[in-house]
């Protein structure tokens, strides 16, 4: 019983990862050759996404990554005090911001608010056979629907990450200032000092990581919705823990081997 | 003669292990209606899926125009594809976009005239349809017959040579289904294209069809004119026509069998 459910399970993942490889090789192989078949990404589309996906998400991130620069600040400063080191705050907040808190942060973000609404459009459309509909009329339902979503994640997950370091750190500093009576300046020059392109960078691969997660996650689980409008909403939910479990884990593995050069 | 527009020999399909189509074969020739009428479960929606080439089939051949759309390549599918319309049973229409956008994106994807001429084009789609005021309206806020109606318009923007209509009176009032049947068979005299129309409605089927194929249980009954199945012998399509209830042969060992077993009808 046991046995049979877990090869089952496993069967279905093996096939469901395929499935996912299989989208990510055709939505790049219409990125590249797309225009050779009279098939070109719509650089339109792209920036449609980029706006809903990126620049309509601004909001939520500033609160978001401001508030966890102060409690960075917070948690930084009581566990610093036991050692008699507070004023060292601004190293821990820089590299905890910049390499784990801003991507994770932006990757959960954006997988909660663009990844599902990707699986929700794309489940409907399966449903109301809006996605037959594409295919009759000779436009291939990856192209139009996915490789834009792509580059248009791929592009600005980095740039959401770069954003809330700035605001992240911005926040620490801002904190870290009042409770422990230095100037804005002298922290913010600090941080400056303090912060490394490696440490940057860092971060900005691994939001490019994630952004190839939130979309093939988002539009996989849409794809295989079959049958009603129920389903749609189960393969929201799934979607979404799905891309967050799969960022949390892909951050750990990628911090094991960053950290190990 | 000129060979069918549409020829499918004996094509076979199965959904897992269940067989849904057993060996259906029929053509249609230029200029014609042929309507597929069957019940719930008869095999008719599979088989239309098949005519689109939106699945694969299990064994048979299907050639659409001359070809087999199961072996075409990229350039050949992409030439199918601009020469059959196809309007869904839902409508399918883009929700995202207004009735405008939905007719105009096949001419955008599949030519390179300008927008103005778009525009042009398809509100003339729109026109034959009496759908020319609801241009700039999305379809949430469109009736079920207007639906309808956009789909069509969308379906026949590339003047394709084959059209496609699934249950075009599902859900429809009955004198909205009379007027949908009404302009059917107006665009095939005025566009000059041949049509398959898959129904369940019997007047709908009788007052647009050329030729009738009644499929039931995966297996095409009987083909032919609308007078030749009303006057059919077969008790089955009688049954179909008269609506009445199937009967099958009832076995009490095979029941009990299945009561025991659990394992469903084989």
């Amino acid at each position: 019983m046991v046995y049979s459910k877990l090869k089952q399970w496993l069967s279905h993942g093996i096939s469901e990862f395929g499935y996912i490889v299989i989208l990510l090789l055709e939505s790049l192989y219409w990125i590249v050759l797309g225009r050779f078949k009279s098939q070109a990404v719509s650089i339109r589309a792209i920036f449609f996404y980029m706006v809903q996906i990126g620049i309509n998400a601004l909001p939520i991130i500033s609160v978001l990554s401001l508030t966890i620069g102060v409690m960075l600040a917070m948690q930084g400063i009581h566990t610093l005090r036991v050692l008699g080191a507070e004023s060292k705050v601004i190293l821990g907040l820089v590299l905890s911001v910049t390499r784990e808190f801003a991507p994770l942060i932006i990757g959960i973000v954006v997988a909660g608010r663009s990844g599902s609404a990707l699986t929700a459009k794309i489940g409907t459309m399966q449903v109301s056979q809006e996605i037959d509909a594409l295919r009759v009329i000779g436009i291939n339902p990856v192209r139009y629907l996915v490789s834009p979503v792509l580059v248009a994640v791929f592009l600005m997950l980095p740039a959401l990450t770069f954003y809330a370091d700035v605001l992240g750190i911005l926040g620490g500093i801002l904190y870290s200032s009042t409770e422990l009576n230095h100037s804005v300046q002298v922290y913010i020059l600090e941080a400056l000092d303090l912060l490394s392109l490696d440490d940057v960078l860092h971060g900005l691969w691994k939001s490019m990581v994630f952004a190839v997660i939130i979309t093939l996650v988002g539009v996989s689980n849409g794809f295989m919705v079959q049958g009603g409008a129920e389903e749609v909403g189960t393969a929201t939910t799934r979607s979404v823990v799905f891309a967050i479990t799969y960022i949390i884990i892909a951050d750990m593995i990628f911090t094991f081997y960053l950290s190990h050069e | 003669m000129t060979p069918p527009i549409i020829s499918v020999e004996n094509l076979v399909t199965y959904y897992g292990r269940h067989q849904v189509l057993k060996g259906v074969s029929l053509a249609v020739e230029q200029g014609e209606i042929l309507v597929i009428m069957g019940g719930s479960g008869s095999g008719k929606s599979t088989l239309l899926r098949h005519l689109l080439g939106l699945h694969a089939v299990t064994s048979g051949k299907i050639e659409i125009f001359g070809k087999n759309i199961q072996t075409l390549d990229w350039r050949e599918e992409q030439e199918f594809r601009r020469n059959i319309g196809v309007s869904f049973q839902g409508g399918a229409l883009f929700t995202s976009m207004t009735v405008g956008e939905n007719v105009r994106l096949p001419l955008q994807e599949h030519s390179r005239l300008d927008e103005q001429t778009i525009a042009i084009m398809s509100r003339m789609k729109l026109e034959m349809v009496d759908l020319s005021e609801s241009e700039d309206l999305m379809p949430s806020e469109l009736s079920g017959g207007m639906i309808k109606r956009a789909a069509l318009a969308r379906a026949i923007v590339m003047d394709p040579k084959l059209l496609f209509f699934d249950e075009p009176s599902a859900g429809l009032d009955p004198v909205v289904a009379a007027e949908l049947d009404q302009m059917i068979l107006e665009l095939r005299d005025a566009m000059r294209m041949t049509m398959v129309v898959v129904t369940h409605d019997l007047d709908s089927a009788f007052q647009i069809a050329d030729k009738i194929a009644v499929l039931d249980q995966g297996e095409i009954l009987q083909i032919g004119s609308v007078e030749m199945i009303k006057q059919s012998k077969h008790p089955r399509v009688q049954a179909l026509l008269q609506r009445q209830i199937r009967t099958t042969q009832f076995d009490p060992d095979e029941y009990l069998e299945r009561l025991m077993s659990g394992s469903g009808r084989k």
